[in-house]
């Protein structure tokens, strides 16, 4: 069996996505390579041949690939395609864009975010936004798949001394253009890649109450969430949703703060590795999945969890 | 311009989902259904395009089984004109549905195509990425903002990190991100004009598509539960253990 990984990257280095890619190209087991496709990337593709248990990097450097555009990249990835038994990539905004057209011009299923290898051909995978894990297996030649980026331990950036080989496939297929990205440079880190999550709910009462967050938030470098309830009430934009509707998260430690805990938040959060839940209701549904309980008045508790940081 | 829309029946966000104890699957039965809440953004900017005199006609299409009528009407009472069952009780997977709206499209001829980014039963994103592919369409996933312009839309997307801005040639494939829009309710008086609104009934047959899985589902299991916590007494006591106990904070 022959592995292609599609790699993440920012032309000079390999993101650490990658590297989660790689390790579940090596739990399916066979000869791994990768794909750094991009413009100006050789040094990206000398990174990727250094990681461990890669044998053969594929480096497209061309302007057409500059801007990872789901056309140009998909065209590329599905004409090397058929020389492979499986082709993976990490369920990332960019993974998830252009691999199920990858997919599709190959007449082969994906199979998305998978969390678990079972043998070369079956998977499990999340479904229902976590509520029932899925075992499935694939028919098709070629198994197109991502993998959940929480999933696999990533492997080894250094270590490998893979071969280096350029391709000549340009893809541009002109349909779309890319006009710009604007990536916030956000003052506490991302929801989906915070390893600390404090979140408010309908409990907070407005939104200028979520100040008491952001001061503890700021305090262990968390990112800032919130429950459904809390954004249909209006005190916070939609963005910081979190739960089946809005952004599913693993962090290890999720703090929920004045949230009861609906099925659809507990969605979004339950694969958190420790769940502190503070809610004066000591009947709140949240209690059940949380490592550690405080039934409290929120206005007490908060300001002074943040006086003891 | 035609505006090409989906409605996906699925179990309402609101359900707590249950595995079956055979582990064949999730309980369907007696559970409410509802839109998928993706494909509802979907529908609510289609209508907003007609609303402000870009579109002229949104065609909502579902595949799958005959209740799926249900989820047509719910669109033409939110503001669809018109609906497409394409009706199986075949478990049709992305490549297939795609396969299906390819057909829809051969015949529809729309100038645009807007879905929800995924369905909130499979999760699987993928299936506005594959008809994009089918049809050799330009696609704009993950939709935070459309403007249409002469022969091209601009769409702003959620990226990892933040935003990405591209413009894409039409016919395109949008798929919708939470923030696109917020979806109206229906009103009454929409609910009962939507009952006169014409739907056509095709299968997949009909339309000379094959949707037979590619992926079989072996088992469906829980996922694994999480040990009981404890109640702690003080903020004190909860610091103490996230600092000692659990080491997540230092």
């Amino acid at each position: 069996m022959s592995i292609l990984v599609v790699a993440e990257h920012d032309n000079d280095s390999i993101k650490p996505p990658t590297l989660v890619g790689v390790a579940a190209a090596a739990a399916i087991g066979g000869d791994i390579e990768v794909l750094v496709a991009g413009a100006g990337c050789a040094a990206a593709g000398e990174a990727a041949a250094k990681i461990a248990g890669v044998s053969k990097v594929l480096v497209a450097d061309n302007a057409a690939y500059e801007h990872f555009l789901a056309e140009n990249i998909a065209a590329l990835v599905a004409e090397i395609g058929g020389n492979y038994s499986h082709i993976l990539t990490v369920t990332t905004t960019s993974g998830k864009n252009y691999m199920p057209r990858v997919a599709a011009l190959l007449d082969v299923a994906q199979i998305s975010d998978i969390s678990g290898v079972v043998s070369e051909d079956t998977f499990e995978r999340p479904i229902y936004a976590g509520n029932a894990i899925a075992t499935v297996q694939s028919s098709d030649a070629i198994k197109v798949i991502t993998v959940r980026g929480t999933a696999f331990d990533p492997v080894a950036a250094e270590g490998g001394s893979a071969t280096v080989e350029n391709l000549d496939i340009v893809k541009d297929l002109g349909i779309s253009k890319w006009d710009k990205a604007d990536i916030v440079k956000l003052e506490r880190p991302e929801l989906t890649s915070a390893s600390i999550i404090i979140s408010g709910g309908r409990g907070m009462q407005n939104g200028e109450n979520f100040a008491l967050l952001e001061s503890v938030a700021d305090k262990l470098g968390a990112a800032i969430g919130a429950s459904r309830a809390a954004v249909d009430a209006g005190f916070v934009p939609n963005d910081m949703q979190v739960g089946q509707t809005g952004k599913i998260v693993a962090p290890d430690l999720y703090i929920a703060v004045g949230i009861s805990g609906a099925i659809q938040h507990l969605a979004g959060m339950k694969d958190s590795k420790v769940i502190v839940a503070i809610n004066k209701d000591e009947d709140a549904p949240i209690f059940q999945v949380a490592d550690y309980g405080l039934v409290a008045d929120l206005f007490k508790a908060v300001p002074e969890l943040d006086s003891m940081l | 311009m035609k505006v090409l829309v989906t409605a996906k029946r699925v179990v309402d966000y609101n359900v707590n989902v249950r595995v079956l104890s055979d582990n064949s699957g999730v309980d369907l039965n007696n559970v409410k259904m509802s839109v998928n809440p993706f494909d509802e953004i979907a529908i609510e900017e289609a209508v907003r395009l007609k609303e402000a005199g870009t579109a002229d006609e949104v065609v909502v299409v579902s595949i799958g089984p005959a209740s799926a009528a249900e989820q047509i009407r719910t669109a033409l009472a939110l503001g669809a004109d018109r609906g497409i069952l394409v009706e199986t009780d075949e478990d049709v997977q992305p490549l297939g549905i795609a396969k299906v709206l390819k057909a829809i499209v051969e015949k529809e001829a729309p100038g645009l195509v807007i879905t929800g980014k995924q369905a909130i039963d499979g999760d699987n994103s993928q299936t506005g990425q594959m008809l994009a592919a089918l049809t050799g369409m330009p696609q704009a996933t993950f939709a935070s903002e459309v403007v249409i312009n002469d022969g091209s839309a601009t769409v702003t997307r959620e990226i990892d990190g933040g935003l990405e801005t591209i413009t894409v040639n039409l016919p395109a494939v949008i798929t919708t991100d939470l923030r696109l829009n917020e979806p109206r309710y229906a009103s009454l008086p929409n609910i009962m004009k939507a009952k006169k609104k014409p739907m056509d009934k095709y299968t997949p047959a009909d339309l000379g598509v094959d949707v037979t899985p590619r992926v079989k589902t072996l088992k469906v299991t829980p996922p694994p539960e999480r040990q009981a916590g404890i109640i702690v007494e003080s903020v004190e006591q909860l610091v103490d253990k996230l600092k000692n106990e659990a080491k997540v904070i230092s």
